[in-house]
């Protein structure tokens, strides 16, 4: 719409801030696991029974302390839930059409979210085997795990 | 509640896509203006007393964003907080300063303009963490293709009940003279509309909303004072879901279902299928308006397909206004259920009106795939 400044001045701004996120003991220990070792860790709760992943230090259901719990899962695991990115922006790590979809770990109870990469979208279901695929160079982030393949 | 909030007074923006002409100053001045005359009163003791006010620093793009607004909303002087998640939590705030006792009249003012930035999905983007959800490129529009999936198989909903779910919005919205998408839809055209985050279709997607909102809230003994036709909060209550998407039940109703448990026993409703004449639903896609249902107890848990099957949302008067559907901002969703609820039970919605409406209920909700749920109900 063509504005009319005699109403509407206008300036192209940005909202950028350098800032420094901080991961925390618990989700530092996990993301170092992944990146220099390419094991994915979780932490289980006693008193739910459940693993966790991506891990916390206190379980939100029945606030136990999970950060000493430690187990490792598998790098394979189902897809349990999952849609296909058509939009474009320019934070998305990969070009759309793409997939993000909820993978629950061999070994985990909570589906994590993360990227499946594939040929044609139209390939993923729910209840397909994925394999995690690791960066090859460090992110500091999920994104050690670069994305998910078919099995 | 054992003192009694009123509202006594509601004013709207005209919801549009792009209102370039006017800055959120002169939006939140239009609608608070509005207010101040209904109820003939100015700022200061015996007169407004406190404001709450509800917006958004990203959409705004400016940090503590309504400093840029305590002038309109009367605040030099006197008290002013804000509310940054969706509407309805601020009509929450402001029964709990008249409840508290510390103040008897309070000014809600909301305002949200998703045009100004490059793009509504690039605010959403924010909401996620750094480390393990941000990175793989999730918006709220991502998490709602990820919801709708899990929700439809739960529940039975077809692309065809969605695509009705929007015909019959634009139908309601085109009586609704605030409303932003007013123009008439076939469930051809919602259908051949592309995907944007299987299974959500582009038309199945709110538009992008510029808006505000005012109210007046009073206690009783002032509202008797302000107006003839005050509208009673009999209920309210919220709830919030955990953070990680993976560790919801996304197909379910989790905290709206609490959120609407409490605010049903704190209004006596014992029965919301029977004893709700007027439901308000915050859909910013189409197949939130049955999971929404289904949470408000309008059906059964999973039932929410047969429900718009049966013709659910006209038997039991739902978004006559068009809902978010027809264009709301973030923020602004609930509070403008809100507002629709006062209208119906003051007997001012128009061609839209319920006849006789006695209760109404409200549905809003912030946060990625409804993650906190408000539930206000509203008596005249």
């Amino acid at each position: 719409m063509a504005h009319d400044n005699k109403y509407a001045y206008t300036i192209e701004g940005k909202m950028a801030l350098p800032y420094q996120y901080f991961a925390g003991a618990t989700s530092s220990k996990f993301i170092v696991a992944l990146r220099d070792e390419k094991k994915i860790l979780a932490v289980q709760g006693k008193q739910s029974g459940l693993t966790y992943v991506p891990p916390r230090q206190v379980c939100d259901r029945t606030f136990e302390h999970l950060e000493d719990n430690w187990v490792e899962v598998k790098d394979t695991g189902v897809v349990t839930n999952f849609t296909v990115i058509r939009y474009e922006e320019p934070y998305q790590p990969m070009k759309p059409p793409f997939v993000i979809a909820l993978i629950k770990l061999d070994g985990a109870d909570t589906p994590i979210a993360h990227l499946v990469s594939c040929d044609d979208v139209g390939d993923v279901a729910i209840g397909m085997r994925v394999k995690a695929v690791f960066a090859e160079e460090a992110v500091n982030t999920i994104l050690e795990i670069q994305h998910f393949v078919a099995e | 509640m054992g003192k009694r909030v009123a509202i006594c007074a509601v004013a709207q923006t005209k919801y549009e896509s792009n209102k370039w002409q006017q800055r959120m100053q002169g939006l939140v001045w239009e609608v608070v203006k509005d207010v101040k005359e209904q109820v003939g009163l100015g700022f200061g003791p015996r007169e407004i007393e406190s404001s709450v006010t509800c917006s958004d620093d990203l959409f705004d793009a400016r940090t503590i964003s309504d400093n840029a607004i305590t002038d309109v909303v009367g605040a030099h002087f006197q008290g002013e907080e804000k509310v940054a998640a969706d509407g309805s939590q601020a009509v929450y705030y402001a029964v709990s300063q008249i409840l508290s006792g510390h103040h008897d009249v309070v000014l809600l003012a909301g305002h949200c303009k998703e045009s100004q930035g490059a793009s509504r999905n690039q605010v959403t983007h924010l909401a996620f963490d750094p480390f393990f959800t941000r990175p793989i490129g999730l918006d709220y529009l991502a998490a709602a293709g990820l919801q709708a999936r899990a929700y439809m198989a739960a529940s039975g909903v077809t692309d065809e009940q969605l695509a009705d779910v929007v015909v019959r919005s634009r139908q309601w919205a085109a009586k609704n003279p605030l409303a932003n998408a007013q123009d008439a839809v076939t469930r051809e055209d919602v259908m051949a509309s592309p995907m944007v985050a299987d299974p959500i279709r582009e038309g199945h997607v709110y538009p992008v909303s510029d808006g505000a909102i005012a109210m007046i809230l009073a206690s009783e003994e002032r509202a008797q004072e302000l107006c003839d036709n005050p509208v009673w909060i009999t209920g309210l209550g919220n709830c919030y879901d955990t953070f990680y998407l993976g560790e919801r039940e996304l197909e379910g109703n989790f905290s709206l279902s609490k959120a609407a448990e409490r605010a049903y026993k704190m209004a006596g409703v014992t029965d919301p299928k029977a004893e709700l004449d007027v439901v308000e639903i915050a859909d910013q896609y189409a197949y939130q308006q049955a999971q929404v249902a289904e949470g408000l107890g309008l059906c059964g848990a999973g039932e929410g397909g047969a429900w718009l099957e049966a013709g659910g949302p006209d038997a039991q008067n739902v978004n006559r206004s068009g809902g978010m559907l027809a264009g709301n901002p973030l923020l602004m969703g609930g509070l403008a259920r809100v507002a629709e609820c006062v209208l119906q039970l003051q007997g001012e919605a128009g061609d839209r009106q319920v006849a006789g409406a006695k209760r109404a209920v409200a549905q809003g909700s912030t946060g990625p795939a409804g993650q906190l749920q408000t539930v206000v109900v509203l008596e005249n």
